[in-house]
């Protein structure tokens, strides 16, 4: 008896841990909902900052946002789905270069982002010339999220069943033809969705984008450009307390965005169920 | 038929190059990050660069232990909560939770994980700080300051590593103990942990390399004093945090100094993750 009644306590520590973090999550939520949602308006989202972010909106910090975070996934997609293909559809099983390969993208997935922001420093802006500028950025972050999307579209590639591949061979088709038809569009929806989580790391990362993209609060207009992403503005208005009024309302974009980008990546996921 | 033959070599050539993209790139981060830090660190001497707590860079001073210090204290400050509350949220989503409750879980987690570091150091600095300088005293920019922003930041790592590992233990060993008449808990805590037990510890070190690493959040709410923190309310600066702050006007020395600081967490996350990988494999060989 007296183990039942442990028991009972032991049940309900488990289900108030869970209720813990349901509470902060919502509770971080909503504290900035309601703090910046009277902040939001069509100017807030459309005028630039003046007065180094003191007024006006944040409209050139979202271009950045978006500039940055496309280029980034421009470099990283094509490199990433290209290696998944490679390593499972073209290398051999099990080989000393698939396990290398493993390890490194696992090694670049644990890499602190400042590492990053240092290597894209030194590398990009300095040693390649390019400055603090869109492109550093992208190819900085464009490194960042290769290990994800590569990792993501490797199991979706994995989960597209065998038959495909020998019905196609029979048939007569080539190697790149049955990937082209059958393989990368079956496997999409497990593609996509890592490419979205991939967006979010993008558009939410700082430590490494300070150091490569700058924080100029211009219009980028070419990728030689530099930019100031979001993150690096309410980094920037919060940390110098230039506006706490508006650090709240770039604080809600950027929280409402990556929640935006969540549910999709749970639709694409949901497709990936049904099939 | 044979332009066909080419085009397929060729298709093969150019996935070869993307999947070696990825081993190219960490091969130019590590000479580019070695390069910069490693004549520093040989200048200063490893020892006097790690532990000399003197960090007066424009003295000609070079010594991070005040931030090597700083780093330790905020990161094991937020696993002390952050690991208890994150393997019993594992647990219950992976052995007691209905399925569909696990599934809501995941997803709240899943979003946990995405909210970027500066919003939970704003959040820090908004929330947190002034309730640790009003109800504990101090400033409120602090150890303790990090180490709740920190933990609540790898509490997604602990919970989706750990709860996979519990999924993984084989049905078999939960139906025995049962069998054997075990309660549902006594088959947990004495079958079931035992079993996830590597995994679990992959989650804690890997969640330890995040909280080690992470910058932004941690920047905004510790008030980056370059003494020694002597309590948790004390303020204190981490190794990833100086180097934020100070890339913007550091030059020279100064300046290499702060990537020697990179290349010392540079190499301390690759031996971490290099060593929980390993062991990993060597675990699936025995059959674990």
């Amino acid at each position: 008896m007296a183990t039942k009644g442990k028991e009972k306590i032991v049940t309900v520590l488990f289900w108030l841990s869970a209720l813990i973090i349901i509470a902060i999550l919502l509770g971080i939520i909503g504290y900035i909902v309601v703090k910046g949602i009277s902040v939001i308006s069509w100017d807030f989202i459309t005028q630039p900052p003046s007065r180094a972010g003191k007024e006006g909106g944040i409209s050139t910090t979202i271009i950045s946002t978006i500039y940055l975070t496309l280029v980034s996934l421009l470099l990283a997609v094509p490199l990433g789905v290209g290696a998944a293909l490679y390593l499972e559809e073209y290398g051999r099983k099990n080989t000393r270069f698939g396990y290398v390969l493993k390890l490194t993208a696992e090694t670049l997935a644990g890499i602190p982002s400042i590492v990053y922001g240092l290597f894209g420093f030194v590398f990009f802006v300095i040693f390649l010339n390019m400055g603090w500028s869109i492109l550093s950025g992208g190819l900085t972050l464009a490194i960042m999220i290769l290990p994800t999307i590569t990792r993501t579209a490797q199991e979706a590639i994995i989960a597209v069943p065998q038959e495909y591949r020998s019905n196609s061979f029979a048939l007569g088709a080539t190697k790149w033809y049955t990937i082209k038809r059958l393989i990368l569009p079956a496997a999409a929806p497990g593609i996509v969705t890592g490419i979205i989580l991939s967006a979010g790391r993008a558009v939410g990362e700082s430590a490494a984008v300070i150091l490569t993209a700058g924080s100029s609060l211009g219009m980028p207009l070419s990728v030689t450009d530099p930019a100031r992403t979001m993150a690096v503005h309410l980094y920037m208005l919060a940390m110098e307390g230039i506006s706490m009024e508006r650090a709240f309302g770039t604080a809600l974009v950027i929280i409402v965005l990556i929640i935006f980008i969540n549910y999709l990546a749970n639709l694409s996921l949901r497709k990936v169920a049904r099939q | 038929m044979k332009k066909n033959k080419i085009s397929e070599a060729l298709v093969e050539i150019l996935l070869r190059i993307s999947a070696g993209a990825s081993v190219l790139a960490i091969i130019i981060i590590t000479i580019f990050i070695f390069y910069k830090g490693i004549p520093l660190i040989l200048k200063v001497g490893i020892v006097d660069f790690l532990f000399n707590l003197d960090w007066s860079p424009t003295r000609g001073s070079f010594g991070i232990g005040a931030m090597v210090i700083g780093s330790l204290a905020v990161t094991l400050a937020s696993l002390v909560w952050s690991v208890p509350l994150g393997i019993m949220t594992a647990i219950l989503m992976a052995e007691i939770a209905p399925h569909k409750i696990s599934g809501i879980l995941s997803r709240f987690v899943e979003l946990l994980a995405g909210i970027p570091s500066v919003v939970y150091g704003f959040f820090g600095l908004i929330v947190i700080v002034p309730f640790i300088r009003n109800h504990l005293g101090g400033v409120g920019l602090s150890v303790l300051a990090g180490a709740i922003v920190l933990g609540i930041m790898i509490l997604p790592t602990i919970i989706n590593i750990s709860r996979d590992a519990i999924a993984a233990v084989p049905e078999e060993y939960k139906v025995n103990s049962l069998a054997l008449g075990a309660t549902h808990y006594q088959s947990i805590g004495k079958v079931i942990l035992p079993a996830a037990k590597s995994g679990i510890i992959t989650a804690i070190v890997l969640g330890l390399g995040r909280a080690i690493g992470e910058t932004m959040a941690v920047l905004m709410v510790t008030g980056n004093s370059t003494a020694v923190p002597d309590s948790l309310l004390a303020p204190v600066r981490t190794m990833t945090s100086n180097i934020v702050l100070e890339m913007g006007y550091a030059a020279g020395d100064h300046q290499t100094a702060l990537f020697a600081t990179g290349t010392i967490l540079f190499i301390f996350i690759v031996i971490l993750n290099l060593a929980v990988n390993i062991s990993m494999k060597a675990g699936m060989e025995d059959g674990n």
